[in-house]
């Protein structure tokens, strides 16, 4: 028994319903009680899909326990069957289901509909969200992929986007048109926008590119040993990694490299004069396997920032997220529950966090800037506008997402010059930001003016006490309010941390400007 | 001063026919109920004996506004937990122990059951006893069920409310107890208002702080505020109390009704009532008046959802002109309904229970103006033409009472004047 406020990843049939929902002409029996038909609504609300998931729960309550609720299943298939058509059908158990043990394969099997009917396990005591969707798309392909000649051109399929994926949708064009430069045509994009006569013929694509191993591993392993057809290992998220992806794609189709990198913006954006601001910014990140390593990379050799942590919460990708973290000189987080990962953050003290909706939250709270690079996200990370995360594209909306929480590099200059200024006192925030928490609270000290009186006596409250009975004396803590706000709090820290370490008591001036030169890089 | 409409001619819908269904619900469960009571309530935590289902439902329930530090949260339970039940129940009290030691605010502890907990049979009101006896006198410990294959969306609300009855401390003396959780904005309101009738002592269940629930006894006579409490009025009658029938405090008509069956109750003169009442009911009757203008002689089908379709439609058909189609709830206590049921004029389908997929048909053959649905059905029906209203917005929204009629009215105006607002075909 654990104790959960909240998840990254909801149950396994959460899952399976992101690849139903993805696809066409395939319905979903799910055996479950009512309140489990929540789980559309994250498909009609936050993604704001224009239809229903195609699911049928069974909603059996508990007056049907005693009696027969495994009929409840086979009528509800039936209906579900009469009314939808499908071509193909999957059937599963939540986690109550799952305890009552009618076993909804069976059942449907024993029925004998005239569409295929594939048996899900979802064991929902033990596994998750992504397991789901990996777990359903391989049940699904190996039921219904059948060995197929190639396609006279070179061909791919496109693997593992769903429903509810974070940038999915985006992701697919871009990376259409990337293969579409080298001559390479889509076979098959699935689940997301395939039928069941579409998982039918994947094998006659040539390779297939695993878009997101979270969703479709299982699958390209099983392809590759079934049908023969190899798979793409890396990602292309990011500049570097569009680039390796492409030369992957070469090596695995042996047609030679051909990039349009017309609109490719990153490196130029990177290397112009007002990203030194970005220099060696800390930044934390932390999301799914596959996005968290991918931005790390881009973080660090794209634009620039220090990566001082980084974390994944799906358990299956941890080995690789250790070993990139390792290569980094950090040490992985791994872990589901978001306290820890929030307490990270807190000990961190970063400038920039990377992260998904919880990051987000935990971020504002403490006042840090957050971009979102990971599901689960909210209703406002499925933007409107095209925002793909993978590709030349892609990289350009990476660049503009993870310096737009920034102060801007002519502004952070201004700020620093004007700082006394009214329109630059500490609560205005980035000026390209409306409205804006104060972030008085996060940073400390009231405005610049308050200070105005240097050598005055303090209340406690005013000369705080750092944790270890390190004091503030007031003309070091006036002085620290000169001090740009976007970075007091870090100068804070690092001053404490380094009077703490030296058995100072009382912070000075001079302590100040000793731990900022030593904290200096 | 009149009532200002009459009774329909006829008995209204009491008698009509129901038309019972009994297929694939799409409505939340119980446990939604814990958004709502743990914010008033705010020396108790929720903590739900449960799957990753439960937490993932009340993650997208409460969407991620009161992200920081909830005051619930769900023990989910393991493959290990399933195998042996000693087990469970050592590892709920570890979990308690620790949840109460890191939140010593914490006064009240619900242990909430789920439909797992419920299957496996883990007796969460043995657990909750000897928690009880544990942790008191700092913290009661109290166990309901939220499962949805026990409990409807507000019936978790319900459930939470009936389950404290039996620990309430007996009252001699007679005393109006106000019935359901209200936002504290309108609670004050009523509180207001029955004292500016002279009505009084009045105590409200459930109490904000767990030092000030409320007596129960003989003498206690009771006003529902809500129409899915009808567990709750059947343990306050077990203890004794007794019921003020009255329709429910929506709309400037159903407020005044309610008070008026609870001003006679007390014996409050009419002059006195007018006095107190006038005022806020021409308010009232303005602020409909306003958003009335759009809804007149529209027509609205309710799905089922939170049991507050009946008295919302009486509102919506009597004050602002609108014309039911059919009225949907997931459960209707008859007693309890009654009195609305009177004065919503025959007509519409009355529905109990659900056969989503039928009853969508039927939605579409008959296109409503307005049709007032959950969160999953919103945006399908607004992609096939039809305008809609999420429920869920109206146990979320203060609603009740004189002061939110114009409120209430406009969260049924908003959704038809945005369609005539917007302009995004091309032109003709
Ligand atoms: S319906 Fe049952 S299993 Fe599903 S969320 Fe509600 S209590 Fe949990
Ligand atoms: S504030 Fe943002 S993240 Fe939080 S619930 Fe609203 S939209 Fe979602």
């Amino acid at each position: 028994m654990k104790l959960t406020v909240w998840t990254y990843e909801g149950p396994p049939h959460v899952g399976a319903m992101r690849v139903a929902t993805g696809m066409e002409g395939l319905h979903f029996v799910l055996h479950a009680p009512q309140g489990d038909t929540y789980a559309d609504l994250l498909f009609t609300m936050i993604e704001r899909r224009d239809r229903r998931p195609p699911v049928t729960y069974t909603t059996f309550q508990a007056r049907d326990l005693g009696g027969d609720t495994a009929n409840l299943f086979r009528t509800a298939c039936r209906e579900a069957w009469e009314r939808f058509r499908p071509e193909a059908l999957i059937v599963g158990a939540s986690c109550t289901a799952e305890l009552i043990q009618d076993d909804p394969g069976g059942l449907a099997e024993s029925m004998g509909l005239p569409v295929p009917v594939v048996a899900l396990e979802l064991p929902s005591y033990q596994r998750k969200e992504n397991f789901g969707t990996d777990e359903t798309f391989l049940r699904l392909v190996r039921a219904l992929a059948r060995p197929a000649a190639r396609t006279p051109q070179v061909t791919a399929n496109l693997i593992g986007p769903t429903a509810l994926g974070f940038r999915h949708r985006d992701d697919v064009a871009e990376v259409t048109r990337l293969l579409a430069e080298m001559g390479i045509a889509v076979n098959v994009v699935a689940p997301l926008g395939a039928r069941p006569c579409d998982i039918a013929r994947l094998g006659a694509a040539h390779l297939n590119v695993l878009m997101y191993p979270e969703h479709g591993e299982a699958a390209a392993r099983w392809m590759e040993r079934e049908l023969g057809q190899p798979y793409t290992k890396t990602v292309p998220i990011g500049v570097g990694a569009t680039r390796a992806f492409l030369a992957e794609v070469s090596q695995l189709t042996g047609l030679p490299v051909r990039a349009d990198t017309s609109r490719l913006r990153l490196p130029w954006w990177s290397r112009s004069v007002d990203s030194t601001y970005l220099t060696g910014k800390r930044v934390f990140v932390f999301g799914d396997g596959t996005h968290a390593m991918a931005a790390a990379r881009v973080a660090r050799d794209e634009i620039g920032f220090e990566v001082v942590g980084l974390g994944c919460y799906n358990r299956e990708m941890a080995r690789p997220v250790r070993a990139l973290a390792k290569e980094f000189g950090l040490e992985a987080l791994i872990t589901d529950d978001y306290l820890e990962v929030e307490a990270a953050i807190e000990r961190l003290a970063p400038e920039l966090v990377l992260g998904t909706q919880m990051e987000r939250h935990t971020a504002k709270r403490l006042g840090i800037p957050c971009a979102v690079i990971s599901a689960p996200v909210h209703v406002q990370d499925f933007p409107a506008r095209y925002a793909p995360q993978m590709g030349w594209e892609g990289a350009n909306v990476l660049f503009d997402t993870f310096v737009h929480p920034l102060v801007m590099g002519l502004e952070e200059h201004l700020l620093h010059m004007f700082r006394e200024d009214f329109e630059f006192h500490d609560a205005a925030g980035p000026s390209h930001h409306g409205a804006r928490a104060p972030r008085s609270a996060a940073v400390g000290g009231p405005p610049p003016d308050a200070g105005a009186s240097a050598d005055a006596p303090r209340n406690p409250p005013a000369g705080r006490d750092a944790g270890a009975g390190v004091v503030w004396l007031p003309a070091a803590e006036t002085e620290l309010r000169k001090v740009p706000f976007f970075v007091r709090g870090k100068a804070r820290r690092n001053t404490e941390a380094y009077a703490a370490e030296r058995g100072i008591a009382e912070i000075g001036v001079e302590t100040l400007y000793e731990a900022k030169a030593h904290y200096a890089r | 001063m009149t009532e200002g409409r009459p009774l329909p001619a006829s008995r209204g819908c009491r008698d009509a026919p129901v038309l019972k269904e009994r297929g694939q619900r799409e409505v939340f469960c119980g446990l939604t109920g814990i958004v709502w009571l743990h914010r008033k309530m705010p020396d108790a935590f929720f903590l739900v004996v449960g799957s990753r289902t439960c937490a993932h439902l009340l993650q997208a329930a409460a969407g991620v506004m009161i992200f920081a530090e909830p005051r619930f949260g769900t023990a989910i339970l393991e493959e290990k937990d399933l195998a042996g039940m000693a087990d469970a129940h050592e590892e709920l009290d570890r979990e308690v122990a620790r949840l109460l030691s890191r939140r010593p605010d914490i006064r009240r502890l619900f242990l909430v059951g789920s439909c797992p907990s419920e299957v496996i049979r883990l007796d969460l009101a043995r657990a909750a006893e000897r928690l009880s006896r544990r942790h008191a006198p700092h913290v009661a410990v109290v166990n309901f069920s939220g499962s949805g294959i026990e409990t409807t969306f507000t019936e978790g609300e319900d459930a939470c409310l009936a389950a404290m009855v039996p620990g309430l401390p007996p009252a001699e003396g007679r005393e109006l107890l106000l019935v359901g959780a209200l936002p504290d904005v309108v609670e004050d309101q009523a509180l207001r208002l029955l004292s500016g009738l002279g009505i009084g002592p009045v105590r409200v269940l459930p109490a904000r702080r767990a030092d000030g629930a409320p007596g129960v006894g003989p003498q206690t006579v009771y006003a529902l505020t809500q129409p899915f409490l009808g567990a709750t009025a059947a343990a306050l009658d077990r203890r004794g109390a007794r019921r003020i029938a009255a329709p429910f405090p929506f709309g400037e008509e159903g407020t005044t009704l309610w008070l008026r069956a609870i001003a006679a109750e007390f014996g409050v003169s009419d002059e006195t009532f007018a006095r107190v009442t006038d005022a806020p009911r021409a308010r009232a009757r303005k602020a409909v008046a306003a958003a009335a203008a759009t809804l007149r002689g529209r027509s609205v089908f309710f799905l089922p959802d939170s049991q507050l379709e009946i008295p919302l439609a009486r509102f919506l058909v009597r004050e602002c002109g609108m014309e039911a189609v059919e009225v949907g709830s997931p459960y209707i206590h008859a007693d309890l309904a009654g009195p609305d049921l009177d004065l919503l004029p025959a007509g519409p389908v009355i529905s109990e229970g659900q056969d989503v997929d039928r009853q969508l048909d039927r939605v579409r053959a008959a296109r409503p103006d307005l049709t007032v649905c959950g969160l999953g059905l919103a945006n399908p029906l607004e992609a096939e033409g039809l305008t809609t209203k999420w429920a869920i917005e109206l146990v979320f929204t203060p609603i009740h009472l004189y002061d939110q009629a114009g409120d209430l009215a406009q969260l049924f105006a908003r959704p038809l004047r945005r369609r005539n607002l917007l302009r995004l075909e091309a032109a003709e």
